[in-house]
Protein backbone atom coordinates (compact mmCIF):
# COMPACT_ATOMS: atom_id res chain seq x y z
CA UNK A 1 0.00 0.00 0.00
CA UNK A 2 3.15 2.38 0.47
CA UNK A 3 2.35 3.59 -3.25
CA UNK A 4 -0.69 4.94 -2.13
CA UNK A 5 0.93 7.30 -0.47
CA UNK A 6 2.59 8.68 -3.13
CA UNK A 7 -1.05 9.83 -4.20
CA UNK A 8 -2.06 10.96 -1.11
CA UNK A 9 0.66 12.46 -0.02
CA UNK A 10 0.90 14.99 3.53
CA UNK A 11 -0.03 17.81 1.60
CA UNK A 12 -3.18 16.79 -0.22
CA UNK A 13 -4.68 15.08 2.95
CA UNK A 14 -3.68 18.58 4.32
CA UNK A 15 -5.56 20.29 1.74
CA UNK A 16 -8.30 18.61 1.95
CA UNK A 17 -9.11 18.43 5.54
CA UNK A 18 -8.13 21.83 5.57
CA UNK A 19 -8.72 23.24 2.26
CA UNK A 20 -7.49 27.01 2.22
CA UNK A 21 -9.70 29.67 0.55
CA UNK A 22 -12.99 27.86 0.83
CA UNK A 23 -15.79 30.23 1.00
CA UNK A 24 -17.64 32.88 -1.97
CA UNK A 25 -16.53 36.28 -2.82
CA UNK A 26 -19.41 38.42 -2.47
CA UNK A 27 -19.30 40.77 -5.52
CA UNK A 28 -16.33 38.46 -7.18
CA UNK A 29 -16.14 40.27 -11.05
CA UNK A 30 -16.04 36.16 -12.36
CA UNK A 31 -17.99 33.14 -10.95
CA UNK A 32 -17.87 29.98 -12.77
CA UNK A 33 -19.34 26.15 -11.90
CA UNK A 34 -18.04 23.14 -12.83
CA UNK A 35 -19.17 19.63 -12.33
CA UNK A 36 -18.58 16.03 -13.03
CA UNK A 37 -21.21 14.32 -13.83
CA UNK A 38 -19.42 10.95 -13.44
CA UNK A 39 -18.22 11.43 -9.91
CA UNK A 40 -20.77 13.94 -8.69
CA UNK A 41 -18.09 16.65 -7.75
CA UNK A 42 -18.88 20.11 -8.07
CA UNK A 43 -17.38 23.14 -7.51
CA UNK A 44 -18.03 27.14 -7.64
CA UNK A 45 -14.87 29.21 -8.28
CA UNK A 46 -14.83 33.39 -7.33
CA UNK A 47 -12.83 35.47 -8.58
CA UNK A 48 -11.75 39.04 -8.04
CA UNK A 49 -9.94 41.00 -10.41
CA UNK A 50 -7.81 44.05 -10.00
CA UNK A 51 -5.91 45.63 -13.20
CA UNK A 52 -5.75 42.06 -15.13
CA UNK A 53 -4.41 40.72 -11.79
CA UNK A 54 -5.86 37.82 -9.67
CA UNK A 55 -6.33 39.53 -6.33
CA UNK A 56 -8.69 36.90 -4.80
CA UNK A 57 -9.95 33.31 -5.47
CA UNK A 58 -12.03 31.07 -3.46
CA UNK A 59 -13.80 27.80 -4.03
CA UNK A 60 -16.82 26.42 -3.17
CA UNK A 61 -18.08 23.00 -3.54
CA UNK A 62 -17.77 19.09 -2.70
CA UNK A 63 -15.54 16.36 -3.87
CA UNK A 64 -12.85 13.69 -3.58
CA UNK A 65 -9.53 14.68 -1.39
CA UNK A 66 -8.15 15.20 -4.80
CA UNK A 67 -10.42 17.88 -6.29
CA UNK A 68 -10.81 19.38 -2.69
CA UNK A 69 -6.85 19.71 -2.41
CA UNK A 70 -6.47 20.48 -6.09
CA UNK A 71 -8.86 23.21 -5.71
CA UNK A 72 -7.30 24.28 -2.32
CA UNK A 73 -3.96 24.41 -3.84
CA UNK A 74 -5.15 26.24 -7.00
CA UNK A 75 -6.31 29.48 -5.53
CA UNK A 76 -3.00 29.51 -3.11
CA UNK A 77 -1.42 29.38 -6.67
CA UNK A 78 -3.17 31.79 -8.67
CA UNK A 79 -3.50 34.83 -6.34
CA UNK A 80 -1.17 37.53 -7.62
CA UNK A 81 -1.24 35.85 -11.32
CA UNK A 82 -2.10 37.99 -14.38
CA UNK A 83 -4.29 36.35 -16.89
CA UNK A 84 -1.76 35.12 -18.49
CA UNK A 85 0.62 33.50 -15.55
CA UNK A 86 -2.93 31.75 -14.72
CA UNK A 87 -3.64 30.07 -18.31
CA UNK A 88 -0.16 29.55 -18.41
CA UNK A 89 -0.02 27.88 -15.16
CA UNK A 90 -3.43 25.71 -16.27
CA UNK A 91 -1.53 24.48 -19.20
CA UNK A 92 1.63 23.35 -16.92
CA UNK A 93 -0.79 21.78 -14.20
CA UNK A 94 -2.93 19.89 -16.81
CA UNK A 95 0.40 18.24 -18.54
CA UNK A 96 1.76 17.52 -15.22
CA UNK A 97 -1.14 15.43 -14.19
CA UNK A 98 -2.15 13.91 -17.97
CA UNK A 99 1.42 12.82 -17.89
CA UNK A 100 2.00 14.83 -20.71
CA UNK A 101 5.36 16.56 -19.41
CA UNK A 102 8.20 15.07 -17.47
CA UNK A 103 7.09 15.08 -13.89
CA UNK A 104 10.25 16.23 -13.04
CA UNK A 105 9.44 19.44 -11.24
CA UNK A 106 12.56 20.91 -11.81
CA UNK A 107 11.90 24.69 -13.01
CA UNK A 108 8.56 23.63 -13.99
CA UNK A 109 7.40 26.62 -12.04
CA UNK A 110 4.52 24.38 -10.42
CA UNK A 111 6.07 24.89 -6.97
CA UNK A 112 3.56 23.04 -4.60
CA UNK A 113 1.79 21.72 -7.20
CA UNK A 114 4.13 19.56 -8.08
CA UNK A 115 2.44 16.82 -5.33
CA UNK A 116 -0.03 16.31 -7.85
CA UNK A 117 2.80 14.51 -9.68
CA UNK A 118 1.45 10.86 -9.44
CA UNK A 119 -1.88 11.70 -10.36
CA UNK A 120 -0.93 10.56 -13.98
CA UNK A 121 -0.46 7.05 -12.43
CA UNK A 122 -4.12 6.68 -11.86
CA UNK A 123 -5.72 7.84 -14.60
CA UNK A 124 -9.29 7.38 -13.60
CA UNK A 125 -8.36 10.28 -11.00
CA UNK A 126 -7.08 12.89 -13.56
CA UNK A 127 -10.68 14.28 -13.37
CA UNK A 128 -10.54 14.92 -10.08
CA UNK A 129 -7.23 16.87 -9.83
CA UNK A 130 -8.67 19.07 -13.42
CA UNK A 131 -12.01 20.38 -12.09
CA UNK A 132 -11.34 23.37 -10.41
CA UNK A 133 -8.97 24.07 -13.05
CA UNK A 134 -11.17 23.89 -15.76
CA UNK A 135 -13.39 25.88 -13.91
CA UNK A 136 -11.66 28.54 -13.12
CA UNK A 137 -9.97 28.90 -16.69
CA UNK A 138 -13.89 28.87 -17.96
CA UNK A 139 -14.39 31.60 -15.02
CA UNK A 140 -10.99 34.05 -16.22
CA UNK A 141 -12.16 33.24 -20.17
CA UNK A 142 -15.66 34.86 -18.70
CA UNK A 143 -17.52 32.25 -20.36
CA UNK A 144 -21.21 31.59 -18.90
CA UNK A 145 -21.85 27.65 -19.66
CA UNK A 146 -21.10 25.50 -16.62
CA UNK A 147 -18.11 23.55 -16.95
CA UNK A 148 -19.39 20.19 -17.00
CA UNK A 149 -15.98 17.44 -17.06
CA UNK A 150 -15.09 14.01 -17.35
CA UNK A 151 -11.82 14.69 -18.65
CA UNK B 1 -27.75 -27.91 -31.32
CA UNK B 2 -27.52 -25.66 -28.57
CA UNK B 3 -26.13 -28.63 -26.17
CA UNK B 4 -22.93 -27.84 -28.34
CA UNK B 5 -22.63 -24.49 -26.34
CA UNK B 6 -24.04 -25.38 -23.44
CA UNK B 7 -22.26 -25.53 -20.04
CA UNK B 8 -20.76 -29.41 -19.22
CA UNK B 9 -22.17 -29.03 -15.35
CA UNK B 10 -25.10 -31.33 -15.26
CA UNK B 11 -26.73 -30.22 -12.01
CA UNK B 12 -25.79 -27.79 -9.06
CA UNK B 13 -25.48 -31.03 -6.81
CA UNK B 14 -22.28 -30.64 -5.11
CA UNK B 15 -21.37 -27.24 -6.23
CA UNK B 16 -19.12 -25.33 -3.95
CA UNK B 17 -18.20 -21.99 -4.81
CA UNK B 18 -14.27 -22.76 -5.57
CA UNK B 19 -15.06 -25.21 -8.01
CA UNK B 20 -17.58 -22.70 -9.46
CA UNK B 21 -14.50 -19.98 -9.30
CA UNK B 22 -12.93 -22.20 -11.79
CA UNK B 23 -15.07 -21.60 -14.47
CA UNK B 24 -14.10 -17.72 -14.68
CA UNK B 25 -10.84 -16.97 -15.95
CA UNK B 26 -10.60 -13.96 -15.40
CA UNK B 27 -10.71 -14.41 -11.59
CA UNK B 28 -7.18 -15.97 -11.89
CA UNK B 29 -5.62 -13.08 -12.27
CA UNK B 30 -3.79 -10.25 -9.84
CA UNK B 31 -4.24 -6.54 -9.71
CA UNK B 32 -1.59 -4.34 -8.60
CA UNK B 33 0.63 -7.41 -7.28
CA UNK B 34 -3.28 -8.59 -5.10
CA UNK B 35 -5.38 -11.35 -6.17
CA UNK B 36 -8.53 -9.81 -8.23
CA UNK B 37 -11.58 -9.60 -5.87
CA UNK B 38 -14.51 -8.37 -8.16
CA UNK B 39 -17.40 -7.01 -6.36
CA UNK B 40 -18.82 -4.43 -9.04
CA UNK B 41 -21.23 -7.08 -10.65
CA UNK B 42 -24.25 -4.99 -10.26
CA UNK B 43 -22.35 -2.71 -12.98
CA UNK B 44 -21.37 -6.44 -15.44
CA UNK B 45 -20.54 -9.77 -14.31
CA UNK B 46 -17.53 -11.96 -15.06
CA UNK B 47 -17.80 -14.55 -17.94
CA UNK B 48 -17.61 -18.12 -17.44
CA UNK B 49 -15.95 -20.34 -20.01
CA UNK B 50 -18.55 -21.80 -21.32
CA UNK B 51 -19.94 -18.29 -22.70
CA UNK B 52 -16.53 -17.39 -23.89
CA UNK B 53 -16.53 -21.18 -25.61
CA UNK B 54 -19.81 -19.95 -27.02
CA UNK B 55 -18.89 -17.29 -28.70
CA UNK B 56 -15.50 -18.37 -30.09
CA UNK B 57 -16.98 -21.55 -31.44
CA UNK B 58 -20.07 -19.36 -33.43
CA UNK B 59 -17.20 -17.20 -34.88
CA UNK B 60 -15.10 -20.34 -35.33
CA UNK B 61 -17.34 -23.14 -36.83
CA UNK B 62 -20.99 -21.06 -37.14
CA UNK B 63 -20.56 -17.35 -38.41
CA UNK B 64 -23.33 -16.21 -40.93
CA UNK B 65 -26.06 -13.99 -41.52
CA UNK B 66 -29.50 -15.27 -40.12
CA UNK B 67 -33.08 -15.42 -41.31
CA UNK B 68 -32.24 -15.22 -45.02
CA UNK B 69 -29.49 -17.47 -45.79
CA UNK B 70 -29.74 -21.14 -47.94
CA UNK B 71 -26.54 -22.06 -47.33
CA UNK B 72 -25.48 -24.42 -44.10
CA UNK B 73 -23.82 -22.08 -42.14
CA UNK B 74 -26.71 -19.44 -42.12
CA UNK B 75 -29.22 -22.01 -41.47
CA UNK B 76 -26.57 -23.13 -38.17
CA UNK B 77 -26.36 -19.55 -37.23
CA UNK B 78 -30.12 -19.05 -37.35
CA UNK B 79 -31.24 -22.36 -35.79
CA UNK B 80 -28.59 -21.73 -32.51
CA UNK B 81 -29.94 -17.90 -32.58
CA UNK B 82 -33.42 -18.94 -32.47
CA UNK B 83 -32.72 -21.41 -29.65
CA UNK B 84 -31.10 -18.53 -27.30
CA UNK B 85 -34.69 -17.00 -27.84
CA UNK B 86 -36.19 -20.50 -26.88
CA UNK B 87 -33.97 -21.07 -23.54
CA UNK B 88 -34.56 -17.16 -22.34
CA UNK B 89 -38.32 -17.63 -22.74
CA UNK B 90 -38.47 -21.53 -20.86
CA UNK B 91 -35.70 -19.26 -18.29
CA UNK B 92 -38.34 -16.69 -17.72
CA UNK B 93 -41.48 -18.93 -17.64
CA UNK B 94 -42.78 -16.70 -21.19
CA UNK B 95 -45.62 -18.69 -22.74
CA UNK B 96 -44.00 -18.95 -25.92
CA UNK B 97 -40.27 -17.95 -27.52
CA UNK B 98 -42.17 -14.89 -30.00
CA UNK B 99 -42.42 -13.18 -26.59
CA UNK B 100 -39.41 -12.85 -26.21
CA UNK B 101 -37.39 -9.88 -28.62
CA UNK B 102 -33.58 -9.81 -28.45
CA UNK B 103 -32.69 -6.14 -28.17
CA UNK B 104 -29.33 -4.36 -27.15
CA UNK B 105 -29.68 -4.61 -23.03
CA UNK B 106 -32.40 -3.42 -20.77
CA UNK B 107 -31.79 0.13 -21.62
CA UNK B 108 -32.82 -0.71 -25.13
CA UNK B 109 -36.02 -2.42 -24.11
CA UNK B 110 -37.27 0.29 -22.07
CA UNK B 111 -36.84 2.53 -24.56
CA UNK B 112 -39.05 0.22 -26.94
CA UNK B 113 -41.85 -0.33 -25.10
CA UNK B 114 -42.33 3.57 -24.16
CA UNK B 115 -42.09 4.37 -27.92
CA UNK B 116 -43.74 1.20 -29.42
CA UNK B 117 -46.47 0.82 -26.83
CA UNK B 118 -46.38 4.41 -24.91
CA UNK B 119 -45.81 6.94 -27.06
CA UNK B 120 -48.90 5.99 -29.47
CA UNK B 121 -51.22 5.17 -26.61
CA UNK B 122 -50.80 8.56 -24.30
CA UNK B 123 -52.43 11.82 -24.44
CA UNK B 124 -52.11 15.07 -21.80
CA UNK B 125 -52.72 14.12 -18.23
CA UNK B 126 -52.25 10.43 -18.61
CA UNK B 127 -50.03 9.42 -15.68
CA UNK B 128 -46.62 7.51 -16.16
CA UNK B 129 -45.90 5.64 -12.23
CA UNK B 130 -42.60 5.08 -11.79
CA UNK B 131 -40.22 4.49 -8.24
CA UNK B 132 -37.85 6.49 -6.44
CA UNK B 133 -35.01 3.88 -6.94
CA UNK B 134 -35.03 3.97 -10.26
CA UNK B 135 -32.13 4.21 -12.20
CA UNK B 136 -31.46 6.82 -15.15
CA UNK B 137 -32.38 3.93 -17.94
CA UNK B 138 -36.43 3.71 -16.30
CA UNK B 139 -36.78 7.42 -15.97
CA UNK B 140 -35.26 9.04 -18.59
CA UNK B 141 -37.37 6.84 -21.28
CA UNK B 142 -40.61 8.01 -19.52
CA UNK B 143 -39.51 11.66 -19.31
CA UNK B 144 -39.43 11.88 -22.82
CA UNK B 145 -42.51 9.86 -23.24
CA UNK B 146 -43.87 12.97 -21.20
CA UNK B 147 -42.61 15.22 -23.59
CA UNK B 148 -43.65 13.86 -26.62
CA UNK B 149 -47.18 12.85 -25.32
CA UNK B 150 -47.96 15.85 -22.57
CA UNK B 151 -48.45 12.99 -19.97
CA UNK B 152 -47.19 13.11 -16.37
CA UNK B 153 -44.37 11.22 -14.69
CA UNK B 154 -45.41 10.45 -10.95
CA UNK B 155 -43.02 9.16 -8.71
CA UNK B 156 -43.59 6.82 -5.65
CA UNK B 157 -41.38 7.60 -2.62
CA UNK B 158 -39.33 5.12 -0.90
CA UNK B 159 -37.89 5.38 2.42
CA UNK B 160 -35.38 5.47 5.04
CA UNK B 161 -34.46 2.38 4.02
CA UNK B 162 -34.41 2.28 0.76
CA UNK B 163 -38.12 0.42 0.49
CA UNK B 164 -40.79 1.82 -2.15
CA UNK B 165 -43.53 2.99 0.31
CA UNK B 166 -46.30 0.57 -0.89
CA UNK B 167 -49.30 2.39 0.42
CA UNK B 168 -48.27 5.39 -1.08
CA UNK B 169 -47.95 3.75 -4.41
CA UNK B 170 -51.23 2.32 -3.98
CA UNK B 171 -52.55 5.69 -3.30
CA UNK B 172 -50.93 7.40 -6.33
CA UNK B 173 -52.61 4.56 -8.89
CA UNK B 174 -55.70 5.75 -10.48
CA UNK B 175 -57.23 5.31 -14.05
CA UNK B 176 -54.98 8.01 -15.52
CA UNK B 177 -51.87 5.85 -14.86
CA UNK B 178 -51.59 4.14 -18.20
CA UNK B 179 -48.25 2.77 -17.20
CA UNK B 180 -45.71 1.63 -13.99
CA UNK B 181 -42.45 0.81 -14.59
CA UNK B 182 -40.30 -0.63 -12.09
CA UNK B 183 -37.29 -2.39 -11.05
CA UNK B 184 -37.34 -5.69 -9.07
CA UNK B 185 -34.06 -5.04 -7.56
CA UNK B 186 -32.48 -1.81 -7.39
CA UNK B 187 -29.29 -1.62 -8.56
CA UNK B 188 -28.36 1.08 -6.09
CA UNK B 189 -30.07 0.20 -2.61
CA UNK B 190 -30.32 -3.72 -3.56
CA UNK B 191 -33.87 -2.91 -2.20
CA UNK B 192 -35.90 -6.38 -3.92
CA UNK B 193 -39.79 -4.78 -4.62
CA UNK B 194 -42.78 -7.27 -3.62
CA UNK B 195 -43.55 -6.98 -8.06
CA UNK B 196 -46.24 -9.32 -8.15
CA UNK B 197 -48.50 -7.56 -5.91
CA UNK B 198 -47.82 -4.10 -6.83
CA UNK B 199 -48.25 -5.17 -10.60
CA UNK B 200 -51.91 -6.61 -9.39
CA UNK B 201 -52.76 -3.68 -7.71
CA UNK B 202 -51.39 -1.59 -10.84
CA UNK B 203 -53.53 -4.14 -12.84
CA UNK B 204 -56.85 -3.31 -10.90
CA UNK B 205 -56.35 0.38 -12.57
CA UNK B 206 -55.91 -0.94 -16.45
CA UNK B 207 -52.21 0.41 -16.07
CA UNK B 208 -49.45 -1.45 -17.88
CA UNK B 209 -47.06 -3.02 -16.07
CA UNK B 210 -42.93 -2.94 -17.00
CA UNK B 211 -40.25 -4.50 -14.79
CA UNK B 212 -36.55 -3.80 -15.07
CA UNK B 213 -35.36 -7.32 -14.34
CA UNK B 214 -31.79 -6.03 -15.15
CA UNK B 215 -30.58 -6.57 -11.47
CA UNK B 216 -33.24 -9.31 -10.25
CA UNK B 217 -31.91 -12.48 -13.50
CA UNK B 218 -28.38 -12.84 -12.18
CA UNK B 219 -29.87 -13.37 -8.59
CA UNK B 220 -33.17 -14.84 -8.38
CA UNK B 221 -35.98 -17.18 -10.26
CA UNK B 222 -37.91 -14.90 -12.58
CA UNK B 223 -41.46 -16.41 -13.64
CA UNK B 224 -43.16 -13.56 -15.52
CA UNK B 225 -46.22 -15.70 -16.54
CA UNK B 226 -46.47 -15.88 -12.40
CA UNK B 227 -45.99 -12.05 -11.51
CA UNK B 228 -48.47 -11.49 -14.50
CA UNK B 229 -45.87 -8.52 -16.24
CA UNK B 230 -46.80 -7.44 -19.18
CA UNK B 231 -42.84 -6.37 -19.95
CA UNK B 232 -40.22 -7.50 -17.95
CA UNK B 233 -36.70 -6.36 -19.76
CA UNK B 234 -32.73 -7.46 -18.83
CA UNK B 235 -29.59 -6.99 -20.26
CA UNK B 236 -26.92 -10.28 -20.87
CA UNK B 237 -24.19 -8.68 -19.61
CA UNK B 238 -25.43 -8.83 -15.94
CA UNK B 239 -26.31 -12.39 -16.22
CA UNK B 240 -22.64 -13.51 -17.17
CA UNK B 241 -23.27 -13.42 -20.95
CA UNK B 242 -21.91 -10.88 -23.43
CA UNK B 243 -22.21 -7.20 -23.51
CA UNK B 244 -24.32 -5.59 -26.29
CA UNK B 245 -27.40 -7.55 -26.21
CA UNK B 246 -30.72 -8.16 -23.78
CA UNK B 247 -34.07 -9.34 -23.72
CA UNK B 248 -37.53 -7.62 -23.34
CA UNK B 249 -40.68 -9.93 -22.58
CA UNK B 250 -43.62 -8.93 -24.30
CA UNK B 251 -46.96 -10.03 -23.47
CA UNK B 252 -48.02 -11.79 -27.25
CA UNK B 253 -51.12 -9.54 -27.27
CA UNK B 254 -49.45 -6.66 -25.89
CA UNK B 255 -46.65 -7.01 -28.96
CA UNK B 256 -49.17 -7.56 -31.99
CA UNK B 257 -50.25 -4.10 -31.24
CA UNK B 258 -47.25 -2.22 -31.33
CA UNK B 259 -45.74 -0.43 -34.14
CA UNK B 260 -42.23 -1.40 -35.22
CA UNK B 261 -39.51 0.62 -33.35
CA UNK B 262 -37.09 0.87 -35.91
CA UNK B 263 -36.85 0.16 -39.29
CA UNK B 264 -35.08 -2.39 -42.16
CA UNK B 265 -34.20 -5.48 -41.97
CA UNK B 266 -35.54 -8.32 -40.41
CA UNK B 267 -38.51 -6.06 -39.32
CA UNK B 268 -40.06 -6.50 -43.09
CA UNK B 269 -42.60 -8.85 -44.60
CA UNK B 270 -42.48 -7.07 -47.79
CA UNK B 271 -41.64 -3.57 -49.48
CA UNK B 272 -42.89 -1.41 -51.50
CA UNK B 273 -42.40 2.12 -52.14
CA UNK B 274 -46.52 2.76 -51.62
CA UNK B 275 -46.16 0.57 -48.49
CA UNK B 276 -44.82 -1.84 -46.28
CA UNK B 277 -46.00 -4.71 -44.45
CA UNK B 278 -44.02 -5.41 -40.69
CA UNK B 279 -43.49 -9.01 -40.07
CA UNK B 280 -44.38 -10.54 -37.03
CA UNK B 281 -43.20 -10.76 -33.29
CA UNK B 282 -40.81 -10.82 -32.37
CA UNK B 283 -38.79 -10.00 -35.69
CA UNK B 284 -41.08 -7.27 -35.89
CA UNK B 285 -38.85 -6.00 -33.16
CA UNK B 286 -35.34 -6.82 -34.47
CA UNK B 287 -34.65 -4.56 -37.46
CA UNK B 288 -31.46 -4.98 -39.00
CA UNK B 289 -28.98 -7.36 -38.74
CA UNK B 290 -28.98 -8.39 -34.69
CA UNK B 291 -26.30 -9.35 -32.44
CA UNK B 292 -26.14 -12.89 -33.48
CA UNK B 293 -22.79 -13.98 -31.69
CA UNK B 294 -24.83 -11.66 -28.30
CA UNK B 295 -27.98 -13.47 -28.22
CA UNK B 296 -26.17 -17.49 -28.78
CA UNK B 297 -23.58 -16.38 -25.83
CA UNK B 298 -26.40 -15.30 -23.74
CA UNK B 299 -28.27 -18.37 -24.07
CA UNK B 300 -24.79 -20.27 -23.18
CA UNK B 301 -24.86 -18.05 -20.26
CA UNK B 302 -28.67 -19.11 -19.41
CA UNK B 303 -28.06 -22.16 -19.73
CA UNK B 304 -24.64 -22.01 -17.48
CA UNK B 305 -26.55 -20.51 -14.40
CA UNK B 306 -29.39 -23.34 -15.17
CA UNK B 307 -26.87 -25.98 -14.63
CA UNK B 308 -25.76 -24.21 -11.31
CA UNK B 309 -28.83 -23.25 -10.22
CA UNK B 310 -31.26 -20.18 -9.26
CA UNK B 311 -31.80 -21.96 -6.04
CA UNK B 312 -28.13 -22.57 -5.20
CA UNK B 313 -27.17 -18.52 -6.48
CA UNK B 314 -29.69 -17.27 -4.47
CA UNK B 315 -28.66 -19.25 -1.35
CA UNK B 316 -25.31 -18.42 -1.40
CA UNK B 317 -25.61 -14.76 -2.18
CA UNK B 318 -27.63 -14.46 0.83
CA UNK B 319 -25.15 -15.91 2.67
CA UNK B 320 -22.74 -13.60 1.74
CA UNK B 321 -24.96 -10.51 1.99
CA UNK B 322 -25.66 -11.41 5.82
CA UNK B 323 -21.83 -11.83 6.43
CA UNK B 324 -20.77 -9.16 4.14
CA UNK B 325 -23.24 -7.09 6.12
CA UNK B 326 -22.41 -8.34 9.67
CA UNK B 327 -18.84 -7.47 8.61
CA UNK B 328 -19.17 -3.86 7.09
CA UNK B 329 -21.49 -3.24 10.36
CA UNK B 330 -18.32 -3.38 12.65
CA UNK B 331 -16.39 -0.86 10.59
CA UNK B 332 -17.36 1.39 12.88
CA UNK B 333 -18.21 5.02 11.32
CA UNK B 334 -19.44 3.40 8.25
CA UNK B 335 -23.05 3.75 7.17
CA UNK B 336 -24.66 0.93 4.83
CA UNK B 337 -27.51 3.48 2.61
CA UNK B 338 -30.37 0.61 1.71
CA UNK B 339 -31.10 -1.45 4.59
CA UNK B 340 -35.02 -2.63 3.18
CA UNK B 341 -35.56 -5.94 4.65
CA UNK B 342 -35.88 -7.46 1.39
CA UNK B 343 -32.49 -7.05 -0.60
CA UNK B 344 -30.02 -8.93 -3.22
CA UNK B 345 -26.31 -9.09 -2.82
CA UNK B 346 -25.96 -5.24 -3.00
CA UNK B 347 -24.40 -2.79 -0.19
CA UNK B 348 -23.85 0.87 -1.05
CA UNK B 349 -22.25 2.71 1.73
CA UNK B 350 -20.69 5.86 2.91
CA UNK B 351 -18.26 6.95 5.50
CA UNK B 352 -18.09 10.07 6.57
CA UNK B 353 -15.58 12.45 5.65
CA UNK B 354 -14.14 9.77 2.96
CA UNK B 355 -15.23 10.41 -0.59
CA UNK B 356 -16.68 7.30 -2.18
CA UNK B 357 -13.40 8.08 -5.05
CA UNK B 358 -10.57 7.94 -2.55
CA UNK B 359 -12.46 4.84 -1.02
CA UNK B 360 -12.35 3.37 -4.50
CA UNK B 361 -8.77 3.97 -5.04
CA UNK B 362 -7.56 2.73 -2.09
CA UNK B 363 -9.46 -0.31 -2.35
CA UNK B 364 -8.27 -0.69 -6.04
CA UNK B 365 -4.63 -1.42 -5.24
CA UNK B 366 -5.80 -3.79 -2.60
CA UNK B 367 -6.79 -5.49 -5.89
CA UNK B 368 -10.66 -4.54 -4.13
CA UNK B 369 -13.18 -3.88 -7.29
CA UNK B 370 -16.23 -1.66 -6.10
CA UNK B 371 -18.06 1.02 -7.84
CA UNK B 372 -18.08 4.32 -6.48
CA UNK B 373 -20.32 6.80 -7.79
CA UNK B 374 -23.81 7.44 -8.08
CA UNK B 375 -24.77 4.18 -10.19
CA UNK B 376 -26.61 5.94 -12.52
CA UNK B 377 -29.47 6.55 -9.92
CA UNK B 378 -28.58 10.28 -8.64
CA UNK B 379 -31.82 10.69 -7.39
CA UNK B 380 -31.57 8.28 -5.32
CA UNK B 381 -28.14 9.87 -3.82
CA UNK B 382 -30.06 13.20 -3.13
CA UNK B 383 -32.41 11.40 -1.85
CA UNK B 384 -30.30 9.66 1.00
CA UNK B 385 -27.85 13.41 1.21
CA UNK B 386 -24.96 12.16 -0.25
CA UNK B 387 -23.06 12.62 -3.54
CA UNK B 388 -21.76 9.30 -3.55
CA UNK B 389 -21.53 5.61 -2.52
CA UNK B 390 -19.28 2.89 -2.33
CA UNK B 391 -21.05 -0.14 -3.99
CA UNK B 392 -19.66 -3.77 -3.16
CA UNK B 393 -22.34 -6.42 -5.19
CA UNK B 394 -21.74 -9.66 -5.57
CA UNK B 395 -22.03 -12.47 -7.77
CA UNK B 396 -22.40 -16.62 -7.36
CA UNK B 397 -17.88 -16.58 -7.71
CA UNK B 398 -17.60 -14.10 -4.97
CA UNK B 399 -17.11 -15.51 -1.54
CA UNK B 400 -16.20 -14.77 2.32
CA UNK B 401 -13.09 -14.70 1.46
CA UNK B 402 -13.76 -11.77 -0.81
CA UNK B 403 -15.75 -10.04 1.94
CA UNK B 404 -13.20 -10.26 4.15
CA UNK B 405 -10.77 -8.53 1.84
CA UNK B 406 -13.14 -5.75 1.19
CA UNK B 407 -13.05 -4.88 4.96
CA UNK B 408 -9.45 -5.19 5.56
CA UNK B 409 -9.09 -2.56 2.35
CA UNK B 410 -11.68 -0.15 4.65
CA UNK B 411 -9.22 -0.63 7.31
CA UNK B 412 -6.76 0.67 4.95
CA UNK B 413 -9.09 3.49 3.77
CA UNK B 414 -9.43 4.74 7.47
CA UNK B 415 -5.65 4.38 8.15
CA UNK B 416 -4.97 6.82 5.12
CA UNK B 417 -7.97 9.21 5.72
CA UNK B 418 -8.27 8.57 9.66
Amino acid sequence: MSDLRDLYQELILDHNNRPRNKGRIEGADRVAKGHNPLCGDHVTVYVKLKDGVVEDVTFEGSGCAISTASASLMTESLRGKTLEEAKALFAKFHGLVTGEVAENGQGSGLGKLEVFSNVCQYPARVKCATLAWHTIRAALEDKDEPVVTTE
Amino acid sequence: MVERYSSNRSNGEGLSVERLREDFPILRQQVHGRPLVYLDNAATTQKPQAVIDALIRYYTEDNANIHRGVHALSVRATRLYESARRTISAFLGACEPEEIVFVRGATEGVNLVAQSWARPRLARGDEILITGMEHHSNIVPWQIICRQTGAVLRVAPIDDHGALVVDEYERMLSPRTKVVALAHVSNALGTINPVQSLIRSAHSFGAVVLVDGAQAVPHQAVDVAGLDCDFYVFSSHKVYGPTGVGALYGRRSLLEQMEPYQGGGEMIRSVTFEETTYNDIPYRFEAGTPNISGAIGLGAAIEYLKAVGMDWIAAHETDLLAYATESLKRIEPLRIIGTAPDKAAVISFVLPRIHAHDVGTVLDRAGVAVRTGHHCAQPIMDRFGVPATTRASFALYNTRADVDALVAGLEEVLKVFG
